[in-house]
């Protein structure tokens, strides 16, 4: 198997000189934008949440990709969460979008712990198969168990209340919305942020030498499982957001060409990347919705086909290309945690 | 009575093995091995490749688990410790491969290990922004790698990768430091010249050692103690004058005709 993960830009080359600033910029533009979407281009509000959504899970399965691990099956926490939401909206009908929003990511953590424990001790291909199996089980359960899951059909997700008002339907999509660029900015803010912390940086090791890992007096698989609790809660609150934004949850949520979704968006914004795993999202679900409108049955040989030239010309992704246009002329250096925090 | 609580006892060694024993498939890498380390020596053990040194210290940082035997750390039986708690109790490992994170620069290696060692666990703080950078700077400086100190380690040579895996050890503050072979892959003019760095790092921060070693020279010139290897056991052991003269490890070590 390819190692994709070490195509992370954490160390890969990029340019030096205004970079970070230059990034931070239009990072600035791009969230400022997207807050204009409703303004702008109400049409495709519903559209850019879901890549929201979606991006928020891929940035679960980014942070696996620091450690060099590739999960087939992170949708099961994606899944669990927007489960966990339907479930507490049908048994407390109006419940707050908060609480949906935390029982949902208690959920995904919940699980996210028992299914970490049994999967970091495995590496390589051992642990993206076994996340894809526990996912599988849980999409199984969802199908069989249809009087409590509602089997394929899923079941409705009614509309939670926002601060203990019932919305309309547009009042609640614009606050689904605003919510889902808050969530981004603050927590792709914290990841980086995670990333370039003494945690987040022993986690990344993982990648490169458990030895040595072991020999400062740790535990690799302590150090995998708190990263792997933190891609499973991230994968819930996408997962939340995308049930609340639908309205319903089918099995659909964990069946494992939504897992290969994440981390193909990962890998074409930029394995590795934060700001990748939203630019990738918001790519991917343009790309899904107008080629499939327009190119029919091929929009996916379409999407295969670029995939394929990231992987062969630009491993560092969307995000490896924008980087080198931004930097155009600066010295190449390897980035490090100093990057990380910007 | 236990030992540690008589005032007119000895302190137990800093490190102690009892009957260690350990085979894989026909070939008996530790035969029974019994032996102690005083604190604050350089102890250099010697011997031909196959010897059983290697495994020696795999067995006392927890690596590897006798199938006989003891381990023990000023008293404490550390045998079946993993060796990250090994570790954790002042027991450094640097290795005949230097093991260092590859992706990361010189001094991010030796940050991340003092927050391994002061057990940092704040996600929002920096890793370059830790109280422990100065201490971290200066450990640097000691192995005489402050200018590689923002080079990511592939960029470096053989010979900084050892010293900064060494720093690497050094930066938990240990009580030993065990070393495979600290000075193979570098350059015969730089050896004495690493090992002199290297001793001088020791001595100041007051870390006891145990080496192996090939180079006869650097033993002579650098160790307090030898203990000479042989199928698995301690077959000698002595200063490195009574070593080195010795006959059988003229012929059977330094591998020279015995006059």
């Amino acid at each position: 198997m390819s190692d994709i993960s070490q195509h992370s830009p954490s160390r890969g080359l990029v340019k030096s000189g205004s970079l970070p600033s230059m990034r931070a910029l239009l990072t600035l533009l791009a969230v400022l934008l997207l807050a204009a979407v409703p303004f702008i281009a109400p049409s495709m509000q519903l559209l850019i949440n879901l890549a929201l959504a979606k991006g928020l899970a891929v940035l679960g399965v980014t942070i696996l990709l620091r450690a060099g691990q590739v999960s087939f099956g992170h949708a099961l926490f994606f899944g669990i969460s927007a489960y966990a939401g339907a479930f507490l909206t049908a048994s407390l009908p109006g419940a707050d979008i908060v609480l949906v929003l935390i029982a949902g990511v208690l959920g995904a953590a919940l699980s996210g712990l028992l299914v970490g424990l049994f999967v970091v001790r495995y590496r390589g291909i051992f642990f993206g198969m076994l996340n894809l199996a526990f996912s599988m089980i849980f999409w199984s359960i969802l199908e069989k168990f249809y009087h409590i899951t509602g089997g394929a059909d899923g079941i409705r997700l009614t509309r939670p209340s926002v601060l203990g008002m019932a919305l309309e339907r547009d009042s609640f999509e614009a606050v689904i919305f605003y919510l889902s660029v808050v969530l981004m900015v603050g927590l792709g803010w914290f990841t980086l942020r995670w990333f370039a912390s003494p945690v987040g940086q022993i986690f990344q090791t993982i990648k490169t030498n458990e030895t040595r890992l072991e020999y400062l007096g740790l535990s690799p698989k302590r150090a995998l499982l708190s990263g792997y609790l933190l891609s499973a809660m991230l994968c819930g609150v996408g997962g939340s957001l995308m049930a609340m934004t639908q309205g319903v949850v089918t099995p659909e949520y964990v069946w494992w060409v939504r897992s290969a979704e994440m981390v193909f968006i990962a890998v074409l914004g930029g394995a590795g990347s934060v700001r990748g795993a939203f630019i990738g999202a918001l790519i991917y679900e343009i790309v899904r919705v107008y080629a499939s409108a327009f190119a029919g049955d091929i929009w996916q040989m379409l999407l295969g086909g670029f995939l394929l030239v990231i992987i062969l010309f630009a491993p560092g992704g969307i995000m490896g290309i924008a980087d080198s246009l931004i930097g155009k002329g600066g010295k190449s250096r390897p980035t490090t945690t100093k990057e990380d925090a910007q | 009575m236990n030992a540690m609580n008589r005032p007119d006892a000895a302190p137990p060694p800093l490190l102690e093995t009892r009957d260690l024993l350990i085979k894989f498939g026909g070939v008996t890498a530790a035969d029974h091995v019994s032996m102690q380390i005083e604190a604050g020596k350089n102890l250099a053990i010697i011997g031909p490749n196959g010897a059983g040194k290697t495994t020696f210290l795999n067995i006392c940082t927890g690596w590897l688990k006798p199938h006989k035997g003891k381990v023990f750390l000023e008293g404490e039986d550390i045998t079946p410790l993993p060796p990250r708690k090994i570790v954790r109790r002042g027991v450094a490992r640097a290795f005949q491969i230097p093991q260092l994170f590859t992706e990361h620069t010189a001094l991010e290696n030796l940050l991340i290990s003092a927050a391994a060692r002061e057990g940092l666990r704040n996600p929002l703080q920096n890793l370059h922004n830790i109280s422990q950078r100065d201490e971290m700077m200066h450990l640097l400086d000691l192995v005489h790698c402050t200018d590689v100190a923002d080079r990511v380690v592939v960029e470096l040579s053989e010979g900084q990768r050892k010293l900064i895996d060494i720093a690497v050890a050094l930066a938990l503050k240990p009580r030993l430091l065990l070393m495979d072979e600290p000075t193979s892959g570098v350059a015969s003019s730089q050896k004495h010249e690493v090992m002199e760095i290297l001793v001088g790092a020791l001595a100041e921060a007051g870390v006891t050692s145990v080496f192996v070693e090939h180079d006869m020279g650097i033993v002579e010139r650098h160790a307090d103690e030898v203990a000479v290897w042989n199928a698995g056991n301690v077959q000698l052991r002595g200063t490195p004058r009574e070593i080195l003269e010795h006959p059988d490890v003229i012929r059977d070590v330094i591998g020279e005709e015995v006059a």
